[in-house]
């Protein structure tokens, strides 16, 4: 009974926030991620970005993932996760969510049935652990361009 | 010592990161929102759950209690893969008054918007209206026909909105793929007109009021 949500409809939310143990900011931004800012994976799977040895974040986090990146990734691939106690499993859900493939944050929010303010406070710590990085952390002020808007129109035309 | 903050990322940018846009879906209740986010997307609940500070009221009083509610308020959301580097989130707003703080967020690099409207209920629609107005986001106004409501011609709902010449009016089914694809369309061909100079507008419409 104890893992139940009790937040049904508009009923406190009372196990998310324990889940972020009661912070409800993350200490990364001041500022909120936007919501539709993707969540990108750091140096999954040894493709791409490439994380620099010294991966020693705060002290505090203590989160030491170039350990469990030797060779051979395939199907052991979240094994460097799952080796950080200092994650909570909604921070490795999201994490291998967004190794699948980039992740906008109201997506995360969505497929994990999160609330969206628990899921910016887990992405922040994933950030702050380099874990992850976000795409465009703020709404971009301007509309996009019309090369982009030509392309939504053409795309939405095929659909 | 301090590597708490370092930018890593920040030099390895991948080309391959899709740009992210969203459309706002408003209207009143029970005019279609969940129903038209449904018809082109895969559709999820989105929660989000806020404190509310009550307004205009120093934060001084009653020793040590906050005074402060949270809310918790679902949205319909949607997810449009335009192709591998352009996807398109929908959001439907929840109608109350009580959730503009809401609107705030989600209004912040909003492509557009559509205001969904029932003629038996014209003035559920006032609010969103006014809102996307004042925030020159640039919205289409669909008329959601219901089977037993009465046809009106668009412009005679753009006269009882007031609306400018420049807002696209059309009767839409919130149910079909292809009713709702149209609206959408039409919103981007709006923030289109917005961004492109009237001289070199190639599109059909010219906008007839400037
Ligand atoms: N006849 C008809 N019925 C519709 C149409 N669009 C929606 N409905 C029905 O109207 C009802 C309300 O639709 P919803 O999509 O839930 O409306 P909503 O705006 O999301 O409602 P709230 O979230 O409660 O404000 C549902 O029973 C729909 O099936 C339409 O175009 N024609
Ligand atoms: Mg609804």
């Amino acid at each position: 009974m104890t893992d139940r949500w009790f937040d049904d409809a508009a009923g406190p939310v009372v196990r998310p926030y324990a889940m972020t143990r009661g912070r409800t900011r993350s200490s990364s931004d001041e500022a909120r991620l936007d919501l539709i800012a993707l969540v990108i994976a750091q140096s999954a799977d040894g493709e791409g970005d490439a994380k620099p040895g010294e991966s020693g974040i705060g002290a505090g986090h203590g989160v030491g993932h170039a350990v469990g990146d030797t060779d051979g990734g395939g199907f052991h691939h979240n094994a460097d996760l799952h080796a950080d106690s200092t994650l909570a499993p909604e921070h490795i859900d999201i994490v291998t969510s967004c190794r699948r493939s980039p992740q906008s944050v109201a997506e995360l929010a969505a497929e994990l049935d999160l609330p969206v303010g628990v899921v910016r406070v887990l992405i922040g710590d994933l950030i702050d652990a380099d874990w992850v990085r976000v795409s465009r952390p703020v709404p971009p002020a301007e509309l996009p361009d019309e090369s982009i808007l030509r392309e939504v129109i053409d795309g939405l035309r095929a659909l | 010592m301090v590597f708490g903050r370092s930018k890593r990322g920040a030099g390895t940018a991948s080309p391959a990161e899709p740009v992210t846009l969203k459309i706002l879906v408003a209207g009143g209740f029970g005019v279609g929102k969940t129903t038209l986010v449904g018809a082109v997307s895969e559709i999820k609940p989105l929660r989000t759950e806020e404190t509310l500070t009550e307004a205009g009221r120093p934060v001084d009083d009653t020793a040590g209690v906050e005074a402060k509610t949270t809310t918790t308020v679902a949205m319909d959301f949607g997810r449009i893969t335009i192709n591998d580097g352009l996807v398109l989130y929908l959001f439907g707003t929840p109608g109350q008054d009580r959730f503009w703080f809401l609107w705030d967020e989600l209004a912040q690099g909003a492509l557009g918007a559509v205001v969904l409207v029932d003629t038996r209920r014209l003035e559920d629609s006032f609010a969103g209206i006014d809102y996307f107005e004042r925030r020159r986001i640039p919205f289409t106004v669909a008329v959601n026909h219901f089977d037993d409501a009465e046809l009106y011609p668009a412009e005679a709902i753009r006269d009882a909105l007031d609306l400018d010449a420049e807002v696209p009016v059309m009767v839409c089914d919130a149910r079909r793929r292809e009713s709702v694809r149209d609206v959408l369309v039409s919103v981007v061909e709006h923030a289109l007109r917005r961004a492109t100079p009237a001289s070199q507008e190639a599109e059909p419409r010219p906008a007839s009021a400037r």
